[in-house]
């Protein structure tokens, strides 16, 4: 899997789909987890779904036949995704606080 | 109480369209339809709504472009009308300012969706403006000057074109290092 980082909107829309939401839900979801910071406006979460529905990283649940009640849930392939980002991000905390609190440590030491 | 305004906007100041309704919307007078140069208003509370407009991919008839706006109303936006391929939203602002784009990469996209329009539209009037001009030189010399006009309009949308060009350039820098 290629190692580009994902956008903010991505992540937390993967992140939100570990259970099944709809469009609404999902930028709920978001705002929530985030603490009101991150709000995800409706048609830029539109593009970033039908994006994730072509790369088979999210799967539309089929039932609702009412688009605007259209659920949506991670796949396995998506949550690999994510698990990998979850990494990638690990390593940019770890690296940021080692190098700025190191380099704090040397200013008080 | 309705109000009827008469107002026109060049597609490539379709921001400065939106900022205006907004004005409108944050004195009381909140857009419930529009038409050719038209828009009509509805008495609300001053700033009671958001109003957002987006160039649509497609015509508004496609299947593509009716589930887009369904899902934007499934949001708790209302569809207030459209012209052409432009949409017109509002939203009450109870849950905070009404956006269709929260991101550049989403914001660039519509951008260049716009200058694609306003391009094939400068071409043609300049492509059909240049035929008839030559044309009725060669013709009918003494109304020669009518089909110029259609070269003015291409050229102002031309100059129009790049207005956007150089937005859509900005925001791209922006994105070297924002998301």
């Amino acid at each position: 899997m290629s190692n580009i980082a994902l956008t903010e909107a991505v992540f937390y829309i993967l992140l939100s789909l570990v259970e099944p939401l709809h469009g609404y839900g999902i930028m709920q979801n978001v705002e929530k987890l985030s603490g009101g910071r991150v709000r995800l406006a409706a048609g830029t979460l539109y593009g970033a779904i039908n994006t994730l529905l072509e790369k088979c990283w999210i799967t539309a649940l089929t039932g609702e036949k009412d688009s605007r009640k259209k659920e949506y849930l991670i796949t396995e392939k998506g949550r690999e995704v994510l698990n990998e980002e979850i990494l990638r991000l690990q390593e940019l905390l770890d690296n940021g606080k080692k190098v700025l609190e190191g380099k704090t440590n040397e200013k008080n030491g | 109480m309705r109000k009827t305004v008469k107002k026109m906007f060049w597609a490539w100041d379709f921001d400065k369209e939106e900022a205006w309704l907004n004005e409108m919307a944050a004195k009381g007078l909140s857009l419930v339809s529009v038409g050719f140069c038209r828009y009509d208003f509805e008495e609300t509370l001053p700033g009671e709504y958001g109003v957002r407009i987006e160039l649509l991919e497609k015509v508004v008839t496609d299947p593509e472009s009716e589930k887009y706006i369904e899902f934007i109303e499934s949001t708790g936006a209302e569809h207030v009308g459209t012209w052409l391929r432009w949409v017109y939203f509002r939203k009450k602002k109870t849950d905070g300012d009404f956006e269709l784009f929260s991101d550049i990469a989403s914001r660039i996209k519509h951008l260049t969706r716009i200058m694609n329009f306003i391009l094939v539209l400068a071409v043609a009037n300049l492509l059909i403006g240049t035929g008839n001009t030559i044309n009725g030189i060669i013709n009918v010399p003494e109304i020669a000057f009518l089909p110029m006009i259609n070269i003015v309009l291409g050229l102002f949308a031309m100059w129009g074109y790049f207005k956007l060009s150089k937005k859509r350039k900005k925001l791209k820098s922006e994105q070297n290092i924002f998301e």
